[in-house]
């Protein structure tokens, strides 16, 4: 049976039959038609952002925090373009996004006309797929096709561009179940031949390691179980990346901490020393390896990916797997279960003392003493506060995002929104209200700086007419610290526009909004301010008036292999070499 | 070529079980990609190209296939065996992309391209520009009393061959397809 409607009325049909609770979308000329049919409706929830690079942020941490797509609703031109960033960031972190964006009536387009731009070019690389739908009678088919995209193997950020006319126009709707998505179809499951050479190599490795990553978080809960079991029952040290904290938990026994720039010294030592490197769903990103040729240079390397253009991208791999983590993982744990369960015992023991050795190093201890709150007891604060909660974590880009990655604990998937590949100030405070708006009755924190914070400040509004109490916990150094970092690093202590002027009161700030604002300038009213916030009913905005010259330690400069760490102030005279002054 | 090894018994079609060494020799590579005729295909492979620096080296695309509306795109292009293996698995991640075919590692393809080559010239060269491509093969296509436009069918090398002695009888313009290429055999 088919049924004629509108292609306004279609989208907010296709969303419905897609299991779409919530959209994030900012409303204009080009996106009035489903705009009128939102209102016209109770099953689709919809945000109002105050910008579209929030909407789509929002879009981010909602899929980010509950595994499902992510949606955003867009207008033509500047709305379309204000959505670039977004879309970016959900490309390079692999996060399954839709956003649907108005455009001019078909016969306008390429006319320059008002508020025209070429969306699908301009979202073309930032983009897993994107359309322009220029009949209304493809219109359902393509949404669906878009969702289809989004979530399929590597998951990815598309947009549908829907120009007017196609909104008012009439045409059958297609279900998701009749819609054409046969062609693209990933391989999910591994080959059996690599799998057992992997088992193999797990049988008899002396120093080996699990190098982990958002690929475990996107294959599903699933993939986090069958990883703690494997884990578990092989007694193999594990470390992550930023992307990967939670799929195995931070409070496991053999939980080594995150790895890379900003990974703990026993993490990174543990890589440079293996001779079995074992990754799962991550993409030996340039964070995590340092120099090249110099990247754990001894060992065999397995790689797990869903993505074949992973594999060999950077890094020679030995044993190359391509399917799903938890397809892979099914397979590995139970050919390594038949085959008797063996592991090298005796050589992982001493694998393990090495690791203890490492781990006395206490990269991350910090002195905190008087008055000035250290961003790092901030955090070892807020964790202990908080750590018993149903909680969230979402941060911005910077210091502040390393230093909660080093010092809160994530024991559960999908509790951690950062954003890692694009590095995207102003992610995080967006990010937080689709999280929240996902998790109604749970604790959402944004961690962030003040300067990221401000990027996307506006959404306070959002926050505060949707009654969403997220906490945005500032570590406020009035400073861009991890450019303030670099300079002193780098540039000879010349810190060129590294610092935050003209800050605004961000209590005043708060309350202009009409949310709560707290501020904390000594660490002895550091836990009672805390727990202010944690108690407020509301959306908070708690400046932390933190020491203003830390640096983020351990750091492996740009340049460095792995086992060239600096672990603090004293190591990073000279630290980085001209060559390594060129890398970001 | 022979830096590519191909691992025992996995299918000639498969790239996943390709163990590229990471030499840093370039080779040259011709790729028959099967897409979807749908708008933007052909910016997605060029933005492909362009936006991770690989190169192109030429590039032919038309639909093939009008009921099923699939268009078959021959890139030829250089790079190290690392960069060639990550040029189709990037080219196989484009969602409208069928099929990624390597014809340089899938056996010995039959390589054409087509070029016009305006050439100018009166007396002894016009004779010898004429005998010339008589040898090539070369078609003569238009003709006025002081111009040839020859048309030749061949190898990129056939060509570059012809258009080089072309050049000293008067070579004016010269026009060139890029090179179609299929799999020789079954």
């Amino acid at each position: 049976m088919t049924r004629q409607m509108t292609g306004a009325k279609m989208v907010v049909q296709a969303l419905k039959d897609q299991g779409v609770d919530v959209v994030f979308g900012y409303p204009g000329g080009a996106v009035l038609p489903i705009y009128d049919e939102v209102f016209q409706q109770n099953d689709i929830r919809h945000v109002l952002v105050r910008h579209e690079q929030g909407a789509v942020h929002a879009a981010e941490g909602y899929a980010r925090s509950t595994g499902k797509p992510g949606v955003a609703l867009v207008t033509s031109g500047p709305g379309a373009t204000n959505a670039v960033t977004g879309l970016t960031d959900a490309l390079m972190d692999s996060i399954p996004i839709i956003v649907l964006s108005g455009q001019v009536p078909t016969f306008m387009i390429g006319n320059d006309a008002f508020q025209e731009a070429d969306t699908v070019g301009i979202t073309r690389p930032c983009t897993k797929h994107n359309w322009l739908v220029s009949d209304t009678k493809n219109l359902s088919d393509t949404i669906h096709q878009a969702f289809h995209v989004a979530t399929s193997g590597r998951p990815g950020p598309v947009l549908v561009d829907l120009p007017k006319d196609v909104q008012f126009a009439s045409a059958d709707y297609v279900p998701p179940q009749k819609a054409k998505t046969d062609h693209y179809q990933p391989q999910v499951k591994g080959d059996m031949d690599e799998i057992v050479e992997l088992v193999e190599a797990l049988e008899v490795a002396e120093r080996p390691i699990f190098y982990t990553g958002g690929g475990v978080i996107n294959s599903g809960p699933a993939a986090s179980q069958l990883l703690r079991e494997l884990v578990e029952a092989s007694g193999v040290p594990i470390t992550s990346t930023l992307m990967g904290l939670g799929a195995y938990p931070a409070n496991g026994k053999h939980w080594l901490g995150m790895l890379g720039m900003h990974g703990l010294y026993e993490a990174n030592m543990a890589m440079h020393g293996c001779d079995l490197m074992i990754n799962i769903g991550a993409r030996f990103d340039d964070r995590i390896t340092g120099r090249l040729d110099a990247f754990s240079p001894n060992s065999k390397k397995a790689h797990i990916d869903i993505d074949p253009s992973s594999i060999n991208k950077v890094i020679k791999t030995d044993i190359p797997i391509i399917g799903d983590i938890g397809h892979v993982l099914e397979d590995v744990l139970k050919v390594w279960k038949s085959r008797g369960r063996k592991v090298n015992r005796e050589a992982l023991q001493k694998w393990w003392a090495q690791i203890e050795e490492w781990r006395k190093v206490d990269c991350l201890s910090f002195k905190q003493s008087g008055k000035t709150i250290k961003p790092q007891h901030a955090l070892q604060r807020l964790e202990e506060l908080t750590k018993n909660h149903d909680r969230y974590i979402c941060t911005e880009v910077g210091q502040h995002q390393m230093w909660a990655a080093q010092y809160l604990g994530f024991n559960d998937p999908n509790r951690w929104m950062t954003s890692g590949g694009l590095g995207t100030m102003g992610y995080g405070f967006p990010a937080s209200i689709g999280v929240q708006m996902a998790h109604p009755d749970s604790l959402v924190i944004n961690v962030a700086g003040e300067a990221s914070w401000l990027m996307n400040m506006q959404e306070m509004g959002t926050a505060v007419q949707y009654r969403l109490p997220v906490k945005q916990f500032i570590l406020n150094n009035e400073r861009l610290g991890m450019v303030r970092q670099w300079q002193e690093l780098l540039h000879g202590e010349r810190y060129s526009s590294s610092w935050s002027e003209a800050l605004p009161d961000f209590v005043k700030l708060a309350e202009a909004f009409g949310a709560k604002g707290i501020l904390c300038d000594d660490a002895a009213n550091l836990d009672d301010a805390i727990m202010e916030m944690l108690d407020y009913d509301g959306p908070v905005i708690f400046d932390c008036l933190v020491e203003k010259h830390e640096n983020c330690f351990p750091m492996i400069p740009s340049g460095e292999p792995h086992n060239k760490m600096l672990l603090g102030e004293a190591s990073t005279k000279d630290a980085i070499k001209e060559g390594g002054a060129v890398l970001v | 070529m022979s830096a590519l090894q191909i691992k025992k018994g996995s299918s000639k079609h498969s790239a996943y079980n390709l163990r590229p060494n990471f030499s840093d020799v370039t080779e040259t590579h011709t790729l028959a990609v099967m897409v979807d005729n749908e708008p933007g295909v052909l910016a997605r492979v060029i933005g492909l190209f362009s936006g991770r620096g690989y190169n192109i080296d030429s590039l032919t695309v038309a639909e093939v296939d009008h009921t099923g509306h699939t268009s078959r795109i021959t890139i030829v292009t250089t790079g190290t065996p690392q960069v060639i293996e990550q040029i189709k698995a990037q080219l196989g991640r484009i969602v409208p992309v069928h099929e990624v075919h390597d014809l340089t590692v899938e056996g010995r393809a039959v390589e054409r391209e087509l070029a016009l080559i305006k050439v100018e010239g009166e007396g002894e060269k016009r004779v010898e520009a004429l005998r010339l491509a008589d040898i090539f093969r070369a078609n003569v296509v238009d003709s006025t009393l002081g111009s040839f436009v020859f048309e030749i069918t061949g190898t990129p090398d056939k060509i570059e061959a012809f258009a080089e002695l072309m050049r000293p009888l008067g070579l004016l313009e010269i026009a060139r397809t890029g090179v179609a290429a299929l799999s020789r055999g079954t």
